[in-house]
């Protein structure tokens, strides 16, 4: 039976439980501890973006396995505004200018895989995983 | 772990190991190259202090909790500087992508100068043109036609960079479809204001300075579109009086007419065109005096024109410690004496 846990964004306490969580699982796992820390990072600035743009979403993780392979999989899922231009949030030094948070380009690098759905007005889903090496 | 991994861990142990028993320079030496090794290999700075510790708990017999633990927090802070090292490296390699696109771009932009040398029995002529970046706002042209008439012009787009120098292209292609050329500096001007005016934006315009020189009656014919005044150099009097025309910049407005002067250019008068860039180098904070451009040509009367224009741009360009603020274009057509 796979684990699967949610939390519900909707504050700065719903962001540390989701870190918490996504922590959890990923020691469970066999995650080393740098892992650990950036797949905890990782969440960290998915439930920020919730919270900062959206105001409440969930967060889902999970364990997930694909031909021998083991992992953890991040589903940040948000009914606010959407993204209007994907590509741009996706270039380095867009959200990040100034210095400030990973942004979703830094998220990418966190994790193994990356898939951003977003439509205006409808929300805004992504996916990540991250493979146990 | 992989083989890469086992030997920086090996490399670290031993260097720890032994800082930790002489607590030598020679170690922190070793340490200080090491990094180099360890950024060559793409190691993140979170990396770092995970080999660090996991390497220390492995030569020390036990550490007290807290400072294993205090190696999260630690880890939590490198992940962002982590981060921050790794936007840095795609940004660095799409600025090498840009350069070098640039540098294609600038090359195409050189080909739209004249080159050839000109050559000519009663007249002598130099050019010097560097952009401040890597691509030009300004713009210069001479060309000979079959009567011997010689045309010259120096335009400068307001701005530069990228966009100035596309506008600057634009000078060429529209010169290009003129014919008749060498006679008439105004109408010159008028035919290229029309063009402009059509083709860029309304906050961009262009200065340009257009003349001839005939032969014959050893005439010079100009007109400015409110361009940076040259100079005319008397050699009977050695005396240089400001070049200056009427007539508003290019792209402004559709109808513009641009009145045309002329003067008899007698043997060792010359005539400078210039932009900005020439007059508004600054020397020890502040822009050089109209008057010393004119006096480091006067220095240099006895040289070829060429030579004149390449040691002032050098003087010039040392005195600003080499850094061009704008485009810089000097030119030079003396009459042979």
């Amino acid at each position: 039976m796979q684990v699967q846990t949610h939390v519900d964004i909707n504050s700065e306490w719903g962001i540390v439980a989701a870190r918490q969580a996504g922590r959890k699982l990923a020691r469970e796992i066999g995650f080393g501890s740098v892992d650990q820390a950036r797949i905890t990072t990782a969440i960290s600035e998915l439930a920020r973006n919730i919270y900062l743009y959206a105001n409440q979403g969930q967060i889902k993780i999970e364990e997930v396995a694909d031909s021998g392979k083991r992992g953890m999989k991040i589903i940040a899922s948000d009914e606010g505004p959407g993204i209007k231009d994907v590509r741009r949030v996706m270039e380095d030094g867009f959200t990040t200018s100034g210095g400030l948070g990973a942004g979703l380009p830094g998220v990418k690098r966190l994790m193994d895989e990356f898939i951003i759905d977003s439509e205006m007005d409808e929300g805004t889903i992504i996916t990540a995983i991250k493979w146990l090496r | 772990m992989d083989d890469m991994q086992v030997s920086m861990y090996q490399l670290y142990k031993n260097m720890l190991t032994s800082y930790l028993q002489n607590k030598s320079e020679h170690a922190l030496y070793h340490a200080q190259q090491f990094s180099k090794q360890m950024m060559e290999q793409d190691m993140s700075p979170e990396e770092t202090v995970s080999l660090h510790l996991s390497v220390f708990q492995d030569i020390a017999d036990e550490l007290p909790e807290e400072v294993t633990d205090s190696f999260d927090l630690l880890l939590e802070v490198m992940i962002g500087y982590g981060l921050a090292y790794r936007e840095h490296q795609s940004l660095r390699d799409r600025q090498q992508e840009l350069e070098s696109e640039l540098n294609v771009a600038a090359q195409m932009q050189r080909t739209l100068l004249p080159d050839a040398g000109i050559n000519l029995d009663e007249v002598d002529f130099g050019v010097v043109s560097v952009p401040a970046g890597k691509m030009s706002g300004d713009y210069y042209h001479y060309d000979l036609d079959d009567e011997g008439n010689l045309a010259i012009a120096v335009a400068d787009v307001i701005g530069k960079g990228v966009p100035a120098a596309m506008s600057m292209s634009m000078i060429k292609y529209a010169m290009d479809t003129l014919t008749d050329k060498q006679m008439q500096p105004g109408y010159v001007l008028e035919s290229l204001n029309r063009v402009v005016e059509r083709n860029i934006d309304d906050d961009m315009f262009i200065t340009m300075m257009y003349g001839v020189y005939h032969p014959k009656n050893s005439h010079f014919y100009f007109a400015s579109a409110g361009h940076e005044p040259g100079f005319f150099y008397q050699s009977a009097g050695d005396t240089f009086t400001d070049l200056e025309g009427r007539g508003l910049v290019l792209g402004v407005s559709p109808r513009m007419t641009y009145k045309e002067y002329d003067f008899p250019l007698e043997d060792g008068d010359m005539v400078v065109f210039l932009s900005d860039g020439v007059t508004e180098s600054r020397v020890d904070g502040e822009f050089i005096e109209r008057d010393q451009i004119t006096n480091m040509i006067r220095e240099r009367l006895d040289l070829p024109a060429q030579e004149i224009v390449d040691e002032i741009y050098q003087q010039l360009e040392k005195a600003q410690e080499f850094q061009l603020r704008d485009d810089f274009t000097l030119m030079i057509l003396r009459r042979k004496v």
